[in-house]
C-alpha cells in the first residue's frame, strides 16, 4: 500500500495537470472561435471565385485543349499529395487521422504502380509519415499560420505547387485536410486540385446552394472577356489554387482547435475522476492507519 | 430598370464592400471601365489601380486594389481583389513604412526572390501614389 505522502504527491501532480489541460481547453476554445470567424469571412471570396470559374468554363471548349491546370497534362503517373497537419500536438486524433487517411491513399497509389510524392504542411504529419515513407517526402512547410493564417501563407504553398507542376514534376495534385464539421467531428477530406475538379468541397455549406440557385434562375449570360478567355483563365487558375488551399488551411486550423478543445476537455474530466479516486484511496489509507494505531494501543493496554 | 448596380468587393480574407451604387469605375487590365446598371456581361482581369465608387455624380469612395478579377452582369459588379485598401481610412505612416520595408526586401532578396520582392514594392509604391492623388482630389 502506498504511503500517505506518496498519495498526496500524486494528487497534487494530477491537480496541476488538470489545471494545464483546462487552461489549454479554454485557449483552444477561443482560438476555435477566431478560426471559425476567419473561415466564415473567407467564404464569399471562394464562392465568387467558383462562380466566375463556372462562367468561364462554360464558354470553353470541353475536353482536351484547355489550360493544363484545368484539363491536366494528360498523364496520371505521378501523384503529389499535400498532407495538411498541425505543427503542435496534444490535439487528440487530429493528426493521426489525417496521416492514416494519407497512408491509405499512398499505399493504394503505390499498389497501382503510380509514383507518389508527398509535400507536408505542418510538422506533426511529417514526423509520422517519415517513419514509413521517408523517401517520398519532398519538403515540409512549418509554422504556417503560427500567428494568424493569412492568404499569403496559402500563396506560398500554392506557388511551390505551381512551380513543381510547371517543371513537370507531377501530374495530379491532391490535398488532404480535415474538414471542420463540429468541435467533436472532423472529416478527413482528400480534394483533387490539379487537374481542377469543379468543387464539391462546399456542398455541405448551405449558402453555396442559394448562390447557384440564384445563378440558374437568370438567363444564361454571355460574357465578354477582357483580355480573352485563355488569358483570364491563366491568371485565374493559379489564383484559384491558392484560394482552395487557403480554404483547406482555414478548415484545418478550425479542426485542429476543435480537436484540441475536445481532447483537453476529456483530459480535464479524466483528471477530475482520477483525483476523486485518489482522494478516496487517500482517505481510506488514512483511516486504516488510524485504526491500526488504535488496535496497537488497545492490544498494548490489554497486555498489561 | 433599377438605377443602381450591386457592387461587391471581396478580398481573400473577407467581404469588404457590398452595397448598391450608381456607378463604379474599375481599373481593367485593358483600361478603366465604368459600370452602370445594365452593363453587358463582362469578365476582366484588373491591374493595380484605384476603384472609384460614385454617388450623386461625385466620387464617394476610393479603394486601392493591387490586382484581381472583375465579373460584371447587368445587375451586379463583383470584384475579386488580391489586396484592397480603402484610401479614406488608410494610414499614411504605415504605408510609408511598408514601402520602406519592401525596398529593403528588394535589396536583400537573392535571385529567386527578386521578382516577388520587386512586384511587392511596385504594389506598395502604387498604393502610396494613389493615396497622394486621392489626398489632393
Amino acid at each position: 500500500m502506498p504511503s500517505l505522502k506518496d498519495l498526496r504527491i500524486r494528487i497534487d501532480s494530477v491537480k496541476s495537470t488538470q489545471k494545464i489541460t483546462s487552461a489549454m481547453k479554454m485557449v483552444a476554445a477561443a482560438k476555435l472561435r477566431r478560426a471559425q470567424e476567419q473561415a466564415e469571412a473567407a467564404r464569399p471570396y471562394s464562392e465568387r471565385m467558383n462562380r466566375m470559374l463556372g462562367s468561364l468554363a462554360e464558354g470553353l471548349p470541353t475536353g482536351a485543349g484547355g489550360p493544363a491546370l484545368l484539363a491536366g497534362n494528360g498523364n496520371d503517373n505521378v501523384h503529389l499529395l499535400v498532407v495538411m497537419t498541425s505543427d503542435r500536438g496534444l490535439c487528440g486524433g487530429f493528426n493521426s487521422s489525417i496521416v492514416r487517411g494519407s497512408i491509405g491513399i499512398i499505399r493504394r497509389l503505390l499498389d497501382d504502380g503510380k509514383e507518389v510524392k508527398v509535400l507536408c504542411v505542418g510538422r506533426k504529419g511529417r514526423d509520422i509519415l517519415r517513419r514509413d515513407f521517408r523517401s517520398l517526402i519532398l519538403d515540409t512547410f512549418e509554422e504556417i499560420g503560427r500567428k494568424s493564417l493569412s492568404f499569403a501563407d496559402a500563396t506560398t504553398v500554392g506557388n511551390r505547387i505551381l512551380s513543381m507542376f510547371e517543371a513537370d514534376e507531377f501530374d495530379v495534385c491532391t490535398i488532404i485536410y480535415n474538414r471542420f464539421q463540429s468541435a467533436m467531428t472532423q472529416i478527413v477530406t482528400p480534394q483533387q486540385l490539379i487537374p481542377f475538379r469543379a468543387t464539391d468541397s462546399h456542398s455541405s455549406e448551405g449558402e453555396d446552394n442559394t448562390v447557384e440557385a440564384e445563378q440558374s434562375e437568370g438567363p444564361k449570360a454571355v460574357y465578354e472577356f477582357e483580355p480573352d478567355e485563355q488569358e483570364i483563365l491563366e491568371d485565374l487558375l493559379p489564383r484559384n489554387l491558392s484560394v482552395q488551399l487557403f480554404h483547406a488551411l482555414l478548415e484545418n486550423a478550425a479542426s485542429e482547435q476543435g480537436a484540441r478543445m475536445t481532447a483537453m476537455d476529456n483530459a480535464t474530466r479524466n483528471a477530475g475522476e482520477m483525483i476523486d479516486n485518489l482522494t478516496i484511496t487517500y482517505n481510506r489509507t488514512r483511516q486504516a492507519f488510524i485504526t491500526k494505531e488504535l488496535i496497537e494501543i488497545i492490544s498494548g493496554a490489554e497486555a498489561l | 430598370m433599377a438605377d443602381t448596380v450591386e457592387f461587391e468587393l471581396v478580398a481573400p480574407e473577407e467581404l469588404l464592400f457590398s452595397e448598391p451604387v450608381e456607378l463604379v469605375v474599375v481599373p481593367g487590365a485593358e483600361g478603366d471601365f465604368g459600370v452602370l446598371p445594365g452593363h453587358s456581361p463582362l469578365i476582366s482581369t484588373l491591374r493595380t489601380g484605384v476603384i472609384a465608387v460614385y454617388e450623386n455624380d461625385a466620387v464617394n469612395r476610393r479603394i486601392f486594389v493591387s490586382g484581381g478579377f472583375a465579373e460584371v452582369t447587368p445587375e451586379r459588379c463583383t470584384v475579386l481583389a488580391d489586396e484592397a485598401v480603402a484610401l479614406e481610412t488608410a494610414d499614411r505612416a504605415s504605408i510609408e513604412e511598408r514601402v520602406k520595408a519592401d525596398r529593403e526586401a528588394v535589396d536583400a532578396a537573392d535571385e529567386a526572390d527578386k521578382d516577388n520582392a520587386v512586384s511587392a514594392l511596385a504594389v506598395s509604391e502604387a498604393l502610396l501614389a494613389a493615396l497622394d492623388t486621392a489626398g489632393q482630389a
